[in-house]
């Protein structure tokens, strides 16, 4: 199409479900030389408020999209190209794009999300896949999440890599019959997993209870394991917010559930009415509570964690980084000093514990530089 | 695992689960197992609708048909709910249950209060409500609210395939009487439904859609018609909060009164009579709790206060549709 210099910003897929986007307000003007991670513009979809940061390095010349409309992914929302592209080539630009642009939803019809499952040990699991060639990278989420929680991630990531992410049992909607409850029974299932799948090594990347599961399966399966990314990871320190786990089992209305769900990010904004709904669905499903409690069981008591994996870092030749946000209000950002040398430490400013929510594109550079 | 189902398959599979997972829950009511006369066991229609079809052969004797004695059945049904059962009793269209008052609501409502708090009497009472059937007026009304006046009883109006399975697996593991309303016209819909067995929690209302202009309160059929007017709505800048309270009895005003202190306009979307109906309940309560947040007189659409006509034409006329909820909505717009 056209002029390469043009480069356009259109509507991300954030997550599986995500068919279209709210654009809620631009937070870079036209005129802005923006760099890759820059704020662009503030989106809002069914399930979450997020802002849209640039993946390429440009002068915004237009905004395209207005405040409130409601396009479908892949829309044109604006036009980025250097001064020495005359108005008139944008405007041809625009043009052309929409008059070629055909919503996915109409292209492939209403198809919903691909999850895919595999029965591990007579649990069932529900997974996603994205990305064609490549190494593998299985994405672990933390107690009480699920797959969903990498939907600014998975796709990012995939660019050069075959990307999986799991419910862990108990989770989303894999199953809720919890053979063994414990880290290291929720390791095995991940290994099982990727006996399953056919991946004989991959790139691990835990969030909080999953850090934990990724470090117990590079201590028992240490060959199958290519790198650690282990965000706000559980596992590797003592203190953790044992009223948070509490709480998020306990909670049974929305009111309940959002000042304990805002405890997870800096930004508070980002628990929106939908996050909240969905994990009400989901802790109202049969088997979920008991599956909640058996695994807060398995690594929590109270205020403190009972998992110590900190020594599996320390057995050097391990690839392994770990990214944390500084507002961690979870699992306290402190416990990343004192790692040994091998161990590359990343943390975010002002960012919560949900880290690769809220620093999402960070996140997604971290992850594609461990590759 | 969710995956889209329509709303008929969603009850039938909470009745299923339900059944499977505890013995003490029976289903009984005219034709739920349907055919079984003589030899025709192999012919289970699973009542008039199909809605319970495949229990039987899964079931057998705990699903059992009825005779057309609704005075007899709902009141086996309330006693072997004091005894101990769990049953789900089906009396087809809700404009029948005059003829077991009674057992309604002078015996299961009052149980537990007459006994002390010692009964219980878990038993749920399906039953079809809503006009658009072409099926004239006594089988078409929204009676809910007359169960909604009695203390003692529950009233659960489901208003998407989503809802009408935990609602109704609630609705079989609560401990008190529920009187259980299933809209005739939304038994083919379509929605995205968990196969394993999951709850809604009776009084608390869905924020079906966020909006900051209007809260529209809407129940059952009118939950649809709601979306389809704030869609219009939109695409002219105005922007409607829609409040589906999912059951009446017990009811969640908070979350009305949350909603209309943001938007401060208020229209109830209610399918029953206007007089003493859901519309002037809540209106009532918005106008008592909330009216310092009003801006604009509070409007209620509602069907005019006559019997549901037979007349195709004049029964089309009669539902709250969607222009009718978009004109009210406007009206409100005109108070700035």
């Amino acid at each position: 199409m056209g002029n390469p210099a043009i480069i356009p910003i259109t509507m991300p897929k954030w997550g599986l479900s995500m068919q279209e986007g709210k654009v809620v307000e631009w937070l870079a003007a036209e005129g802005t030389s923006l760099q890759p991670g820059d704020q662009v513009l503030d989106i809002e979809t069914e399930k979450i408020a997020n802002t849209f940061e640039a993946l390429d390095a440009g002068l915004l010349r237009r905004q395209v999209a207005k405040p409130d409309d409601v396009l479908p992914i892949g829309a044109l929302l604006g036009v980025m190209a250097p001064d020495s592209v005359s108005d008139a080539d944008i405007d041809a630009y625009i043009t052309e794009f929409q008059a070629s642009y055909v919503p996915p939803a109409e292209a492939e019809g209403d198809a919903g999300p691909d999850y895919r499952w595999a029965d591990i040990d007579g649990q069932r699991i529900r997974y996603t896949v994205v990305g064609e060639a490549g190494p593998a990278v299985i994405l672990i989420h933390g107690f009480g999440g699920d797959l969903g929680n990498w939907l600014f991630n998975q796709e990012a990531v995939a660019a050069s890599a075959r990307v999986f992410a799991l419910d862990l049992p108990g989770h989303g909607q894999s199953g809720k019959n919890i053979r063994d409850a414990s880290v290291a029974g929720l390791a095995a299932v991940v290994v099982g997993f990727m006996d399953s799948a056919g991946v004989a090594d991959a790139h691990l990347v835990g969030h909080s209870l999953g850090g934990a599961v990724a470090l117990q399966v590079a201590a028992t399966a240490p060959a199958r394991v290519l790198s650690l990314s282990l965000l706000a990871p559980a596992g590797i320190g003592r203190e953790i917010n044992g009223r948070y786990l509490a709480g998020f089992i306990a909670g049974e209305s929305r009111r309940d559930m959002k000042p304990v769900l805002q405890q997870l990010v800096a930004n508070p904004e980002l628990i929106t009415r939908q996050l909240i709904d969905d994990i009400l669905k989901f802790k109202r499903t049969d088997g979920v509570p008991q599956a909640l409690e058996a695994i807060a069981k398995g690594f929590v008591d109270g205020d403190a964690q009972r998992v110590d994996l900190r020594g599996v870092l320390a057995n050097g030749g391990i690839k392994a980084q770990v990214i944390w946000g500084d507002k961690d209000a979870i699992i306290p950002v402190s416990q990343s000093a004192g790692l040994p040398a091998n161990v590359a430490v990343h943390v975010l400013a002002g960012i919560g514990h949900l880290v690769q929510m809220e620093a999402s594109s960070q996140v997604n550079t971290l992850l594609k530089n461990a590759l | 695992m969710a995956r889209k189902i329509l709303f008929q398959q969603a009850i039938n599979e909470a009745l299923d689960q339900e059944m499977a997972r505890d013995p003490s829950v029976i289903v009984m009511g005219e034709d739920v197992v349907g055919g079984t006369g003589g030899d025709g066991e192999m012919d289970a229609w699973g009542g008039v609708l199909g809605v319970t079809k495949g229990l039987y052969g899964k079931y057998g004797n705990r699903i059992m048909d009825t005779p057309i004695s609704e005075s007899a059945f709902v009141g086996a049904a309330v006693g072997a709910a004091a005894c101990g059962m769990r049953p789900v009793c089906e009396l087809m269209f809700i404009d029948f249950l005059g003829v077991c008052f009674d057992q309604i609501y002078n015996q299961a409502a009052k149980f537990r209060y007459m006994f002390g708090g010692k009964a219980r009497t878990p038993v749920v009472i399906r039953t079809m409500i809503g006009a658009g059937f072409r099926a004239a007026a006594q089988h078409s009304q929204s009676l809910y609210p007359i169960f909604t006046h009695i203390p003692g009883l529950k009233v659960v109006i489901p208003s998407s395939p989503y809802e009408a399975k935990g609602l109704l697996i609630q609705a079989i593991r609560d401990d008190d009487p529920v009187i259980f309303c299933e809209h005739k016209a939304l038994y083919a819909m379509e929605g995205e439904v968990p196969e394993e067995s999951y709850t809604i929690p009776f009084g608390e209302a869905n924020v079906v859609r966020e909006g900051k202009d209007v809260t529209i309160v809407a129940l059952a059929r009118m939950v649809s018609f709601a979306q389809k007017a704030a869609e219009a709505l939109a695409k002219d800048g105005i922007s409607c909060e829609i409040i589906d309270p999912r059951t009446t009895s017990p009811f969640d005003e908070d979350t009305i009164l949350e909603s209309v202190e943001n938007t401060g306009r208020l229209v109830i979307v209610d399918e029953s009579s206007p007089r003493c109906g859901m519309a002037a309940d809540i209106s009532a309560m918005v106008a008592q709790k909330g009216f310092e947040f009003l801006e604009a007189p509070i409007q209620m659409v509602t069907p005019p206060h006559t019997p549901v006509p037979f007349s195709p034409v004049l029964e089309d006329l009669y539902i709250p549709g969607p222009a009718k909820i978009e004109a009210a909505v406007r009206k409100c717009m005109e108070y700035a």
